[in-house]
């Protein structure tokens, strides 16, 4: 359908755009700076849910096509639409920074417009990134995104935060920029950065073996994937906890999204011949990170290890497909591995979002991550507890919510490859459980550890309406999950086609 | 003896240019110090008056003329009308550094101007001599240009430094020139072209002339292991001199590389290749390492410029007409980054304080959001992060690379562009994350301000919009 208006490019660039406005108001009017960033990510909240509305689930194709010309010398355009791999990321990116900006609203108090700018800034490039049909395009948004994550590590985060921020920078620098290398490779090859016609482009199998690795390069750092995730505690752990949220609940999803738009349908081929090293990596992910989660002392370190452990599972979930298909196993169970990763992904982007408001909400009133610093939190923050607790279940992969239908998925479908996966991945119910559940007996309950925590401040109307937002839409998720599988059904299966067909010239 | 006269009109813009500046020497020379200020208006008019000329008389095709010592062509065109702009960006924010060093003299218009005079016969050369002339005026002019402020030791130092390099680079240009002469017994650069064949990149007394020429243009364009005068010549000149340096001159060096190597010595591509991408890959690998070390924000700059030589050369080394129009592009944007860069080191400066330490730019974002704003994407697009427009300068001349199957260059040159981001990240850091030093307000005039604003701002502009000076820069070669 079309609704003549240019819907992506309004997604886009309000936010952008709107950013800009807020970087110009000063520390003077500061509350002018909070509504005005408000504004503009409800507006954008809305415009998205407006793409919502117009999309037609039943169809794979790309959808609110937008195409322009735009470095004509090298046949680069400004090419937009949506399928339904994109548009559950992009209502995820648009709900979470409504909450990130009130999130920051009492909590910021220096240099407010540039803080909330930077959030906007990023939320347009965030769906830019996802709203690409161009590769060139995307890459220009994927680099761009760094430049304010930058800023808001390095600005406002801990005591560590220049070290955090410069790892940061420099490892999904250093990982992006081959793939880079690769796309020019393809665009001398094919004559297009056209996303679908680097689908179409034959590769002989050493040559797709190298795109895959360089992809690889990107798309592992971003998610990141055991052993390049060591940037991901040091950047959590001091960015401001706006930051951490989209840092986990959105910036990680892009390098799942990447592995499904570039590396699975790009180079088929080598995704099958080396699905085993990403299954590998996952799988280390999932049980050795547990591990490290389960001995953490600071609540967003141990927040950040359950990211990767879980970001573990996505990656083993899009990548079980050839296993599958090996064992003559039924097409179904290789769709669910892909569906289980993409549900996982906006699960737990609303969970780790979540947990990382609650870690925030302490932080404000004690000024500490330690978990030892707390200990009978409850008693004091009863209303708080409540919800620390339903997002640690699911975090937990508590059934009735989203954290379960995810990883239930795709530990089923890692029974159709291979047992021991499936014995590995599960092993997560009980580490996830483990390190999850024994934070939160240390934090929330037990004695009142100190005169501090009997001293706590309940949540207050803001925070609550934050917390509330996300409960409702974790148990939401969690209990009927059928719309969100519904919108990508048939757009995972398109894929699932796409990586099923060699591409090897016979 | 039929005397036929010549056809002036190629060189309408430099003939102007030339009269101009001797008339603004004559009329400086009757000014009291109180009245420099038409000298600057007089330069600011030359060059007004050289780009309507130049766009008057533009051409749509390669002309020859002066018995084919002169060439005009729409590459001469637009990279002159660049210089034009160039200098006069120097100009303006300069006015104001120069008059707080109490060094407002008629001497830096003059000098600057002649320098600029000296680029443009480069541009438009068709002959060894009339290049080799253009460099000449352009390095001396250069060389008293650094000295200028007199009671500074370090820039008659700098100077110095400056003129024994620079003169045996122009020794080892001409030699080279001379052993090309001797080979073909020709000077111009079509009769070069003639008489030389792709089999001659075999011959001995060829290459051993070539590799001189390559060595004096190594030295001009500053490339590793050339560049020692560097990163001297940045810290030690009045930053107004430096910015001019690091700008215009190396449009000329790209003109001089594309006229001598591609037009004149274009058969000869098989030697003078393998020269160039030692020289690029010692320039990229060497000037990202040691800018990182750097505590001058100058002196950084100025290992910063190397490993952007070390891209244009890239650019030029593919042989293809992409290649040359990626590192003509490439300078053209390196040469809006760095007036830029130089620019916001004049405006931070105030009466009694030089910006020289890289400290000087902590906490810039408090004391003035927006200069750090600016500051912010000039070094970005430096570090080759989108969308500013260094990134495309870089994605063009890896994509001429990349279809001249020279994956592997790429690729280590995308690695160092990382090892790159971190010397300017630090920049970043000083500005946002820390504290600042003092909390002087920068007091630079408006339309220095304003400038300054247009030019970061132009940086991100042709970043968003990267097509039409691409284009441009593609057409020129077919």
């Amino acid at each position: 359908m079309t609704t003549g208006m240019p819907l992506l490019s309004l997604l886009i660039w309000v936010p952008v755009l709107g950013g800009l406005l807020v970087l110009g108001i000063d520390d003077a009017r500061s509350s002018v700076a909070r509504w005005t960033a408000l504004t503009i990510s409800l507006l954008s909240f809305l415009l998205s849910l407006f793409l919502y509305a117009g999309f037609n689930p039943d169809s794979s194709a790309m959808q609110f096509v937008e195409l322009r010309p735009w470095i004509e010398s090298f046949d680069i355009f400004y090419q937009l639409g949506v399928d339904g791999i994109a548009l559950p990321l992009i209502l995820l990116t648009t709900f979470i920074t409504v909450l990130v900006v009130l999130a920051g609203w009492e909590v910021i108090q220096k240099r407010v417009g540039q803080y909330f700018a930077a959030f906007l800034i990023m939320e347009g490039l965030m769906i830019g990134v996802f709203a690409s049909m161009d590769a060139m395009l995307f890459y220009v948004f994927w680099e761009a995104m760094l430049v304010p994550m930058f800023i808001i590590i390095g600005v406002w985060g801990g005591p560590r935060r220049v070290y955090a921020t410069i790892k940061f920078f420099l490892y999904t620098f250093l990982g992006s920029v081959f793939m880079l290398a690769s796309l020019i490779y393809m665009y001398m090859e094919s004559g297009s950065f056209e996303i679908s016609a680097l689908y179409a482009l034959p590769l002989d199998m050493p040559v797709q073996i190298l795109i895959f690795l360089s992809f690889l390069a990107a798309f592992a750092v971003k998610v990141p994937m055991w052993p390049v995730h060591t940037w991901l505690p040091d950047a959590h752990v001091e960015a401001p906890t706006g930051g951490s949220v989209i840092l986990a609940a959105i910036m990680l999803k892009m390098g799942g999204y990447g592995f499904l738009r570039f590396s699975l349908p790009i180079t088929p081929d080598a995704s099958r011949e080396l699905d085993w090293l990403v299954i590998g990596l996952s799988l280390v992910a999932v049980v050795y990170i547990g591990f490290v989660a389960l001995v953490q002392t600071d609540m967003k370190k141990l927040i950040a290890y359950s990211s990767i452990a879980h970001m573990g599972f996505v990656t083993l979930g899009f990548f079980l497909a050839f296993a599958i298909s090996e064992r003559g196993g039924n097409m179904g169970a290789a769709s669910m591995g892909l569906q289980g990763g993409m549900v996982q992904m906006i699960s737990h982007g609303l969970i780790s979002g979540a947990m990382f408001l609650c870690v925030g909400v302490l932080y404000d009133r004690m000024h500490s991550r330690n978990i030892g610093d707390y200990g009978g939190v409850i008693n004091s923050m009863p209303v708080f507890g409540a919800f620390m607790v339903l997002f640690a279940l699911s975090n937990a992969g508590l059934p009735g919510t989203s954290g379960f239908v995810g990883e239930f998925f795709v530990i089923m479908a890692s029974f159709q490859a291979n047992f021991w996966y499936a014995l590995l991945a599960a092993t997560t119910l009980i580490l996830g459980a483990a390190y999850t559940l024994w934070m939160v007996k240390r934090v929330v309950f037990g004695e009142v550890a100190n005169d501090k925590v009997a001293a706590l401040q309940d949540v207050n109307r803001r925070e609550f309406f934050i917390l509330g937002v996300l409960a409702v839409s974790v148990l939401a998720l969690g209990l009927w999950p059928a719309p969100l599988t519904d919108l990508m059904g048939s757009s995972i299966d398109n894929l699932l086609h796409q990586v099923m067909t060699s591409k090897l010239v016979p | 003896m039929n005397f036929v006269s010549p056809d002036l009109s190629p060189a309408y813009a430099e003939m102007f240019v030339l009269t101009m500046t001797c008339l603004v020497l004559v009329v400086d020379a009757f000014l009291r110090d109180s009245q420099r200020g038409i000298t600057y208006t007089l330069s600011m008019l030359t060059l007004v008056g050289a780009a309507v000329i130049t766009s008057q008389f533009g051409v749509d095709a390669r002309i020859s003329a002066f018995s084919d010592h002169f060439i005009s062509d729409p590459m001469g065109d637009i990279l002159k009308l660049v210089v034009y702009a160039t200098t006069a960006v120097v100009f303006l924010y300069s006015r104001d550094y120069l008059r707080r060093n109490d060094i407002f003299h008629g001497e830096f218009f003059v000098l600057a101007l002649f320098a600029m005079l000296g680029i443009m016969v480069m541009v438009s050369a068709g002959s060894l001599l009339s290049l080799y002339l253009g460099l000449e005026l352009l390095s001396l002019s250069l060389y008293a240009l650094v000295a200028f402020q007199r009671t500074s030791t370090q820039g008659a130092e700098a100077a110095m430094k400056y003129f024994v390099l620079g003169a045996i680079a122009s020794g080892c240009l001409l030699y080279g020139i001379s052993l090309l002469y001797g080979m073909t017994g020709t000077i111009s650069l079509s009769g070069l072209a003639e008489n030389l064949t792709t089999a001659d990149q075999f011959s001995l007394p060829l290459l051993f002339g070539l590799a001189f020429v390559v060595v004096g243009l190594a030295f001009k364009f500053g490339a590793v292991p050339f560049h020692a005068w560097v990163p001297d010549v940045y810290q030690g000149a009045p930053t107004a001199v430096t910015l001019f340096i690091a700008s215009a001159p190396k449009i000329a060096a790209f003109a001089l590389a594309i006229r001598l190597l591609v037009d004149g010595l274009g058969d000869l591509q098989g030697g003078w290749q393998d020269m160039l991408t030692a020289l690029a890959v010692l320039s990229i690998v060497f000037g990202n390492l040691v800018a990182i070390v750097q505590t001058n924000i100058k002196r950084m700059l100025a290992y910063s410029t190397i490993s952007h030589v070390g891209f244009i050369l890239l650019g030029i080394l593919t042989g293809s007409q992409e290649g040359y129009a990626a590192a003509m592009y490439y300078t053209i944007a390196y040469v809006v980054m760095t007036t830029g860069a130089f620019g916001m080191i004049m405006v931070l400066s105030r009466k009694g304080f030089e910006v020289e330490q890289l400290d000087d730019f902590k906490g810039l974002n408090t004391r003035s959001p927006w200069l750090a704003g600016l500051m912010l994407m000039i070094i970005f697009s430096m570090a080759g992060i989108p969308p500013f427009v260094g990134f495309y300068a870089k994605l063009t001349v890896l994509m001429g690379l990349v279809e001249v199957g020279l994956t592997w260059l790429a690729v280590l040159a995308l690695v160092f562009s990382v090892v790159g981001a971190f010397y300017y990240l630090r920049v970043v850091k000083l500005m946002y994350f820390d504290d600042p030093l003092d909390q002087g307000k920068p007091e630079a005039a408006t339309d220095i301000r304003v400038l300054l604003s247009a030019n970061a701002i132009l940086v991100l502009l042709l970043g968003v919009f990267p097509d039409g000076l691409m284009s441009l820069c593609i057409k020129v070669f077919q």
